[in-house]
């Protein structure tokens, strides 16, 4: 990059308050973030995912549900990569399908129990007193269950089975670790002068919320949503292993490794390779998560 | 400490009537009627239209569910508050008898889960912090940043393929009891334990270690290093302590979630327990079972909650007097 000035506003570096612009806030993310192998591999890995869930259709010729019982449980071959699985579907094609179902189940549960749990953390740390005592015991009670075994509950409570059920079991899941993240961060953001300045200057309880405390605890809230996501992922495909989750014959990697499990002494590679699947994504949202707190973690400041 | 503790019981009683509610109106309020459920899937053909409302209503009556959902709720906590379960009304027996049946076997092997996950990650985590950058730090902290990742009931199935069909060292699946036959019963058990605990020495290493590697950095230890004092006693008394606080307070959610990976454990290599307990009830509809097992699962997290706040205390004496 040339070495001219760039001067950064407070947009830059996902909304983070800049200090004084000596060097952009960018330059100095991205040098942290694609520096180190790991987190450059995690990248690669979301990037080429996301990629694979968009052009799904033009990465392969097969169908991703049609049966085809004359091609059961075929060995891998240079027309099935993988083999079929015992419906005569071609794995790999399930596979590649299956990054959607994935993706779309991780975003939108992550999106509804970050905005839900953000917002109960951000009331409870902001009016305190019986709120937050309110909020906290809410919080308490959803997470004294195992979080596997609530969702096991909704989502088997609610018959069907549908994508939307499941998303609603895993955001619903999601929402107390969610909110007590939120509420940490902001009661300890509240700690700081320049809240105390806003407070001086006569700004409203709205506006602190807003422009002080929000902007501040949001860098912290980008890193549990990409982790949120990994954990997403990994509840999905166990509660499709249980066949709770996402019903045949979409193709959810969770349920395959179910499926797979029958043929496992004759055809392993289909519980191997969509758990593997599994893996990878779970292992590239993890690493662009750690990346990024790294990137924008202030005590590396002049460090990196 | 006295009044900490009871302050703590007290708020450990809260939580569990407010699970009990929670798990009571997720069973009822979520869609689903369950006296045609039930009567669908007693008669195995899947359809749920075959009763005349009339018939409909004499089951819903005979079952319970024809009353007000408040006075459903208070009939189920005084049963509990007698020691009683109720009775399942998918395999007609007294669910406190299924529990029993199950619950030693969950035990048994999620203590296992606990104790080898926590104790090998803990040790994992100081090691790699004493000796941050040698090649065991790196292995051990990249299969971590690995097993953080593994879908449990994967890593069961992957054991199952290499270790018992390839090598022929344990058995595939099934369960014996160590009660009944010990020497068979460890061979039946590692597979299983040894899916669960990975994630959790994961975890604990990852946490000891970052936990141990904030402490060093403290003024305390530096003080204590400038003092001139050995080695050991700075590692042991200085560190240890204060990096194992945020550990402890870790516990109560690491045994949570080891608890959550037994039910995949149990459905992978077949072990009758508490969580195919639980599935089977969710596939039965058995409404009774499932809000008995959960509340039985809410129940241990509570309670090792509790006894993790307790030893929180004792660690940091600040925490008492909040």
């Amino acid at each position: 990059m040339p070495d001219k000035p760039v001067v950064s506003t407070p947009d830059d570096a996902m909304g983070m308050a800049v200090a004084p612009p000596r060097r952009s806030e960018w330059r100095r993310f991205a040098r942290v973030f694609f520096g180190r192998k790991l987190y450059l591999i995690g990248f690669i890995i979301v990037v080429i995912i996301i990629l694979t869930a968009i052009f799904a259709p033009l990465l392969t010729p097969y169908n991703p549900i049609q049966n085809d019982l004359t091609s059961r449980l075929l060995s891998p071959s240079s027309e099935h990569w993988l083999g079929t699985d015992s419906l005569g579907r071609d794995l790999l094609t399930r596979i590649i399908y299956g990054t959607q179902v994935s993706l779309i189940i991780g975003f939108s549960a992550v999106f509804a129990s970050a905005t839900i749990g953000a917002l109960m953390g951000l009331t409870a740390a902001h009016f305190g007193g019986w709120v937050f005592t309110l909020i906290m015991r809410i919080t308490d009670v959803l997470m004294a269950l195992p979080a596997i075994i609530l969702m096991m509950l909704i989502a088997g409570m609610m018959q069907g089975g549908g994508l939307w059920i499941v998303i609603f079991a895993l955001g619903f899941g999601g929402i107390a670790p969610m909110c007590r993240m939120m509420c940490g961060m902001a009661l300890s953001v509240k700690q700081n002068d320049y809240v105390m300045a806003g407070r001086a200057i006569g700004m409203s309880n709205w506006r602190i919320m807003t422009t002080q405390i929000f902007p501040n605890a949001f860098p912290p809230l980008i890193v549990a949503l990409t982790m949120g996501i990994g954990g997403v992922v990994l509840g999905e495909a166990g509660l499709s292993f249980l066949g709770i989750g996402v019903q045949a014959p979409t193709p959810s990697w969770g349920g395959m490794v179910m499926d797979g499990q029958r043929f496992l002494l004759t055809n392993p590679l289909l519980s191997f390779m969509p758990g593997l699947a599994i893996m990878l994504l779970v292992f590239g949202f993890n690493m662009v998560g750690d990346g990024i707190r790294d990137a924008i973690d202030p005590r590396l400041r002049g460090v990196i | 400490m006295t009044a900490y503790i009871i302050r703590r019981i007290l708020l450990g009683l809260l939580t569990l009537i407010l699970v009990t509610m929670l798990v009571f109106l997720l069973v009822r309020l979520l869609p689903g009627d369950p006296v045609m459920r039930y009567m669908a899937n007693f008669t195995g053909t899947g359809q749920q239209n075959i009763m005349t409302p009339e018939q409909h209503d004499a089951l819903a009556k005979e079952l319970g569910f024809d009353k007000p959902i408040v006075e459903q709720y208070w009939d189920w906590i005084r049963l509990l508050l007698k020691g009683d379960l109720g009775e399942s009304i998918g395999v007609q027996q007294p669910i406190a008898k299924l529990i029993s049946e199950v619950l030693p076997r969950t035990a048994y092997i999620g203590f296992l889960m606990f104790a080898v996950g926590t104790f090998g990650g803990i040790l994992a985590g100081i090691y790699c912090a004493l000796r941050r950058g040698s090649w065991l730090d790196n292995t051990i902290t990249t299969i971590a940043n690995i097993g953080m990742t593994v879908p449990v009931f994967w890593l069961g199935i992957l054991l199952i393929y290499f270790f018992s069909y390839k090598l022929g060292w344990f058995p595939m699946f099934g369960w014996v009891a160590p009660w009944d036959d010990f020497p068979k019963s460890c061979s039946y058990v590692v597979l299983p334990v040894a899916s669960v605990a990975l994630g959790g020495i994961a975890g604990m290493a990852r946490l000891t270690r970052s936990c141990m590697l904030e402490v060093m950095n403290t003024d305390y230890v530096r003080t204590a290093w400038a003092k001139g004092l050995r080695e050991r006693v700075i590692v042991f008394r200085h560190q240890l302590k204060n990096a194992m606080i945020p550990v402890v307070t870790s516990l109560g959610g690491t045994l949570a979630v080891i608890l959550g990976g037994s039910v995949f454990i149990e459905t992978v290599f077949s072990i009758p327990g508490m969580g195919r307990l639980m599935t089977q009830a969710i596939f039965d509809y058995d409404y009774q079972v499932v809000q008995a097992s959960t509340l039985i699962f809410g129940g241990i997290v509570i309670f090792s909650n509790l006894v993790v706040d307790i030893a929180w205390g004792w660690l940091d004496p600040r925490i008492r007097y909040e």
